[in-house]
């Protein structure tokens, strides 16, 4: 009699959402997003629920031919190229990066510059320093957000 | 930039301006920004220079392979003196809208 061996698929789904649950999710909160311990419990958990299932693919009775060893073998093997993928993304390419030694610091005067915003007008950095903020009060100051781009 | 968003009111009420810079184009920027929901002011740097300016180019970092800004916060002041930084070590990471408005608090 053949029975379903639910635990390696369901490592092999859970492994899949640890994963994409990051970038999808948990980056949105600030509390799983520095450290991804959420996505790391979910690992642990498809682990665990991975080992069980492999010992039962792999028990010496007779209810799990040889197919169920097969797959089993290969959703444990996707699962943790998975979890690499994961450790890669969030703990190595995350922090490859150049460093930044010649950023204007605290206290010096950052460089103006003019730069087109989205209906294409040049705006130049005196001039959002000098525009009402709110209510036609003067800004007390601009934060100056560089990111990577949506593309 | 999106908790820059949903803190936006906050950062008006401090007298902030937020001013997202990258080397997107102006018309996917505004794509971004309609997408995102997004009201602040956001620039487009495509040649990078203002970006080379400030030393924050990634080179060859982007999805094309092309150069794009690694991410960074500056606050200035309304002389434009740079108050408090931000260089993020990990691209997940940025800086949460309560540490920019404590900052903030520097400039009254």
């Amino acid at each position: 009699m053949k029975k379903f061996n639910w635990q390696i698929w369901a490592a092999f789904l859970l492994s899949l959402f640890a994963f994409l649950s990051y970038p999808l999710l948990f980056v949105r909160f600030p509390v799983t997003r520095d450290f991804p311990w959420a996505n790391l419990l979910f690992f642990v958990i498809a682990l665990a629920l991975m080992l069980f299932g492999l010992r039962r693919a792999f028990a010496s009775d007779r209810a799990h031919p040889l197919r169920s060893k097969i797959s089993g073998g290969i959703l444990a093997t996707l699962s943790l190229a998975i979890l690499g993928g994961f450790v890669f993304t969030v703990f190595i390419w995350a922090r490859l990066m150049p460093a930044s030694h010649g950023a204007p610091q605290v206290g010096q005067q950052a460089p103006d510059f003019t730069l087109a915003d989205t209906t294409g007008r040049r705006v130049s950095l005196s001039e959002l320093l000098s525009t009402p903020v709110k209510d036609s009060a003067l800004p007390q100051g601009v934060l100056l957000i560089f990111y990577r781009g949506y593309w | 930039m999106r908790s820059i968003e949903r803190s936006l009111d906050k950062f008006h009420e401090a007298g902030i301006r937020p001013v997202a810079i990258s080397v997107d184009t102006p018309a996917e920027s505004l794509n971004l920004s309609k997408q995102a929901g997004y009201s602040f002011t956001i620039l487009s740097d495509p040649n990078t220079e203002v970006i080379k300016r400030y030393d924050l180019l990634h080179a060859g970092a982007g999805i094309k392979g092309n150069d794009v800004a690694r991410p960074a916060e500056f606050l200035l002041d309304s002389k434009g003196t740079v108050r408090w930084i931000n260089l993020t070590e990990n691209y997940w990471v940025r800086a949460r809208p309560e540490q920019i408005l404590e900052a903030a608090k520097l400039l009254k």
